[in-house]
């Protein structure tokens, strides 16, 4: 009993040592602190003021390029999630398929957008193709999990009925299964596509293109006023986007 | 037409459901299978298309011992069979029309299939199917806003329009009100006997199998227990199938 206690209070006194020695390691000091504030305030009061017009064409190409990141992206994972998913789906796929299938799956899912991209921007340089590249991986993990749960719930009867028909495997799937999953394919693809946007802008700081590479570049020269302005554009695209995906799937039953 | 040869299936989890089946139906024989839940009378029909893959025995379908085709062979065999479900087993959100035409996948090419278009002298084919059914009208409804009736009726032309040789209809009648019912059953029998088609149908209503079927089975624990007309279906025979109970009313007199 002793001996177990003594271990405890060990332990929680090395605890508490690790944690000076980490406060200590980062800086914290609170004069930069105060010195933070009035920058804040400078920041804030330029972001009241947001500038749509100075760099205007900036921000019309950022915006231009953040949804067309965004709308390749989706496009091209939802391509690559059908296969991924009829594999990731235990009631569709032969044991073997399902294993590989769930593998690939938590490898698109298994790093951060961010680590992601700047992997990409490594391999094929600054720019949207970057972004696109990791948002479509991204996708195709994310469509093809969520799919795979979605195909796993079908009913089972009526693809049964279109096996008994003689129908080939392919058939099966775009008759049996398919019709089945495609309101909450519709759904996902819709979600997935206003994810896409939102992280095409943060990765643009990493250099994957887009608005996020504006907003960088207006932060870099403490230009809060057009920083400002591109939040607002973004906030504005999610909002429309939303309404307008709410619509859509207001359709699909 | 369709000869069951000591036909055993035992489920991965160990349970028996069929005891070595052998059982001749001949061209333009309604044979209706009787028994209580659990006695295999699913499990029969899927061993004959091999839904269910039987673990020994022949199932020969026309001279074509199934149990021992390849898979393209195999689905050959299925598009000659026609197979109606309990609960009608369709495609909810297809129309009408494309759940009669998946009878014709079988004859259909990939692209066609992926296109949903079926060759015009199918289309024709469902379309008259549909007239004789009187779902005429329905066609073009998706058939989750048909009615119980109408929905079975769609799956019975689904199995028509592949011109079978042979019917395998699972309760055809269950959560049908016993009106409907009987019209669906009798719509079954004389589309088989017109088509002088050999047909072998699950039911759980004896007083239906009795007004309708040539021959009678009846099925416990997996075995055969009874096998001959209609008439011959006493109480003692009744309690042998289902058990003791007083069966007055759907034995034969």
């Amino acid at each position: 009993m002793t001996r177990r206690r003594l271990a405890a209070a060990g332990l929680a006194v090395a605890a508490l040592a690790y944690l000076g020695w980490a406060v200590a390691s980062i800086g914290f000091d609170a004069g930069r602190l105060r010195e933070g504030i009035p920058r804040a305030a400078t920041m804030g009061a330029a972001l009241l003021r947001p500038d749509f017009v100075s760099h205007a064409d900036d921000l019309f190409e950022g915006v231009l390029e953040s949804l067309a990141i965004a709308l390749v992206a989706t496009a091209a994972g939802l391509v690559l999630a059908l296969p991924m998913a009829l594999g990731a789906a235990r009631n569709v796929a032969p044991a073997a398929v399902y294993v590989v299938s769930r593998a690939v799956v938590s490898g698109c899912r298994a790093f951060p957008e961010m680590i992601v991209a700047i992997f990409f921007v490594v391999l094929v340089g600054f720019g949207p193709l970057a972004g696109a590249l990791t948002l479509s991986l991204a996708t195709a993990g994310f469509v093809a999990k969520l799919l795979a749960e979605e195909i796993e719930e079908i009913a089972s009867a009526p693809a049964e009925a279109i096996v008994a028909t003689g129908a080939g495997r392919a058939q099966v799937v775009l008759y049996g299964v398919l019709p089945q999953i495609l309101p909450r394919l519709a759904g996902i693809s819709l979600y997935r596509l206003d994810i896409n946007f939102r992280e095409s802008a943060i990765l643009g700081i990493v250099g994957a293109g887009g608005i996020g590479a504006t907003l960088n570049t207006a932060f870099g020269r403490y230009d809060y006023a057009t920083a400002s302005a591109v939040l607002l554009l973004i906030i504005g695209v999610v909002l429309v986007g939303e309404t307008l995906s709410d619509r859509i799937r207001a359709r699909v039953t | 037409m369709l000869r069951l040869e000591g036909v055993s299936k035992r489920y991965p989890h160990g349970a028996v459901a069929l005891h070595g089946i052998t059982l001749d139906v001949p061209r333009g024989q309604v044979l209706a299978v009787v028994g209580p839940s659990g006695a295999g009378k699913s499990t029969l029909l899927r061993c004959i298309n091999r839904l269910v893959e039987p673990t020994s025995g022949r199932v020969v379908v026309d001279g074509v011992d199934v149990t021992a085709l390849a898979p393209r062979a195999l689905r050959r065999m299925r598009a000659s069979i026609g197979m109606i479900f309990q609960e009608h087993a369709l495609v909810d959100r297809l129309t009408a029309l494309d759940n009669i035409l998946c009878g014709r996948l079988a004859s259909t090419g990939f692209w066609r299939s992926l296109a949903r278009r079926f060759r015009d002298e199918d289309v024709a084919k469902a379309v008259t199917l549909a007239e004789r059914l009187e779902i005429g009208e329905h066609v073009h409804r998706r058939t989750d806003r048909l009615s119980g009736g109408q929905r079975q009726r769609v799956g019975i032309a689904r199995a028509l329009l592949q011109d079978p040789k042979l019917l395998l209809v699972d309760e055809p009648t269950a959560s049908l009100d016993p009106r409907t019912a009987r019209g669906i059953l009798r719509l079954i029998v004389e589309s088989a006997r017109e088509r002088s088609l050999a047909a072998v149908i699950n039911l759980h209503d004896v007083p239906l199998a009795r007004r309708f079927a040539d021959r009678v089975i009846g099925l416990k624990s997996g075995a055969i227990v009874y096998d001959g007309s209609p008439d011959g279906l006493s109480p003692e025979q009744l309690t042998a199938i289902y058990g003791e109970e007083d069966w007055s009313s759907e034995a034969a007199g």
